[in-house]
């Protein structure tokens, strides 16, 4: 059996002072559902394919005369093959049962999470919480992928819970791919900027859509002389991001509640804006909004660079059914029309020049304590530790 | 400052609560899906088990107070067998008592066992 096909233990995710405490039986939780994930992404998966190549496939060109068009057409021949069905129900019953095992770990502890976050937080100039910023409609709809509550939902006064429980479980979901901190994504585009513009000093630097914080931490750290700024609407997440980013030592930051559509800084004032796995979460009018608000706060010769899962445009229909499976499956609702955007023609319709845009990979950086052999490139759709980065210069 | 929880915080519940927005269901019967939702539960629950045990034996191990080889060469005298067979027998029909009783009511001569309610109470209203 290859490394790639056995998850490394959730013993090794990294255990700062805000995550929430775990013994044998939840270490052995999140273990079977990393194998389960991995078996069914390495075993399973493969034979959805097959079954589309030797049988739904035919029957769809028999009956209608032409290869499928979209992935839309894939799906629905596809909706009625067992292997397929079999595959997305357990998928789906393994997002669930992840949520579950997160929620009763950090259920079963939540007073001692919220006083963790009190110590942390209380007081400090650096959480900016602002009770008139209300949950936007696309991350309030649903509760995006599957996380009972949303990022909004609070079960309590001060509730960290659904913040913890979604630290808990990346490791879980992505097999480790993202390392210990589940923060492969911040690790990566820091070491980007490190190696593709080695003189940039960004004195002030913002995140949109920051979550718990885990991707701004690595940048953060890598520019220890910035200001650096973490925007959320959801104050369960920043409550938890403040107090972990605080245990993992990075101090620069600022995490304030306020919609990316419209923020409360001047024109001109940052140098750096970041977003990771952020759009395919917001909406069609939401995206281009906050867009623009980028442009506006960009300083003259500032940089804004964005992580996302890839577009599909140049793949084939069946590959985009199949990435496509979480926006149906795992409440995700803005990830296929998302993806099917020209991130250009959006960037420039937001006013960046497009000579200054670029679009390129960006590969996470391999934790070598968990992963003693890198991985080979292998893409576990909608996990994976390659993702496309868009961005532009002012 | 103490964190208060509200009075009817129930983790147990809690923790299983459903996300919003509507659940697909991939099989033609959900009830398969219900089933499989709950074998695979199990399953998670097995190997948790399992690997407690396997731990158990690691500390027991580095205590020096058994050996996994011990115990992996294991021979139960005459007696522990019979014993150890009996719990595996019962454990299967426990498992599969459903096939069980499936099988047994649809013999001819156990008829009885599959008269459903209403023909019984059409019955003893006139006996």
């Amino acid at each position: 059996m290859s490394i790639r096909e056995t998850p490394p233990s959730w013993s090794h995710v990294g255990r700062h002072a805000m995550f929430p405490q775990a013994a044998h039986d939840d270490v052995a939780r999140f273990d079977f559902l990393a194998n389960l994930n991995g078996y069914l992404s390495a075993t399973v998966l493969p034979r959805v394919r097959e079954a589309w190549e030797s049988r739904v496939r035919p029957r769809f060109e028999r009956e209608h005369g032409r290869p499928p068009a979209d992935r839309h057409e894939v799906r629905k021949a596809m909706a009625g093959d067992p292997v397929y069905q079999t595959w997305s129900a357990l998928r789906r019953n393994s997002m669930e049962m992840r949520q579950q095992v997160g929620r009763a770990l950090v259920l079963g502890q939540l007073p001692a999470l919220i006083e963790k976050a009190h110590a942390a937080n209380d007081g400090a100039p650096t959480l900016k919480l602002d009770p008139t910023v209300t949950p936007p409609r696309y991350a309030d709809a649903v509760d995006i992928h599957c996380m009972p509550g949303g990022y909004h939902g609070a079960l309590c006064d001060d509730d960290v819970s659904n913040g913890a429980n979604y630290d808990a479980g990346i490791f879980a979901t992505t097999g480790g791919m993202l390392g210990r901190y589940n923060d492969g994504g911040g690790q990566a585009l820091a070491q980007w900027l490190r190696e593709t513009r080695p003189d940039f000093r960004p004195r002030r630097i913002l995140d949109i859509g920051c979550t718990i914080g885990h991707n701004i931490v690595p940048v953060a750290l890598a520019y220890p002389e910035a200001e650096v700024i973490a925007v959320d609407t959801a104050a369960p997440m920043l409550r938890y991001g403040h107090a972990r980013a605080r245990a993992l030592g990075a101090n620069n930051i600022t995490f304030v509640q306020a919609n990316g559509e419209s923020l409360p800084w001047p024109d001109g004032y940052f140098d750096l804006i970041t977003t990771a796995m952020f759009w395919h979460e917001t909406s069609s009018r939401a995206m281009p909004a906050i867009l623009a608000e980028i442009h506006r706060l960009l300083a003259p010769g500032g940089l804004t660079v964005h992580l996302e899962q890839p577009q599909y445009a140049g793949m084939d229909p069946y590959e985009q059914f199949i990435r496509d499976w979480d926006a149906y499956n795992n409440n995700e609702p803005f990830w296929s029309e998302m993806h099917d955007y020209d991130l250009k023609a959006k960037m420039i319709e937001a006013g960046f020049d497009p000579g200054s845009y670029f679009e390129t990979k960006m590969r996470g950086v391999v934790d070598r304590a968990i992963f003693p052999e890198a991985d080979g490139g292998s893409e576990d759709y909608g996990r994976a530790p390659i993702w496309t980065a868009f961005g532009a210069s002012k | 400052m103490s964190a208060t929880l509200p009075p009817d915080f129930d983790p147990i519940l809690l923790a299983n609560a459903k996300a919003k927005g509507k659940r697909p269901w991939f099989f033609e019967d959900p009830n398969v899906e219900r089933v499989m939702g709950i074998a695979m539960a199990i399953a998670m629950e097995h190997a948790v088990t399992r690997q407690r045990l396997d731990a158990l034996e690691r500390v027991l191990e580095r205590k020096g107070l058994m050996s996994r080889e011990e115990l992996d060469a294991f021979a139960p005298g005459p007696e522990a067998e019979a014993e150890r067979t009996r719990w595996m027998k019962a454990y299967i029909a426990r498992v599969l008592r459903i096939i069980q009783q499936e099988a047994d009511a649809a013999k001819p001569e156990r008829r009885e066992l599959d008269r459903s309610m209403p023909e019984i109470m059409e019955e003893l209203r006139h006996s």
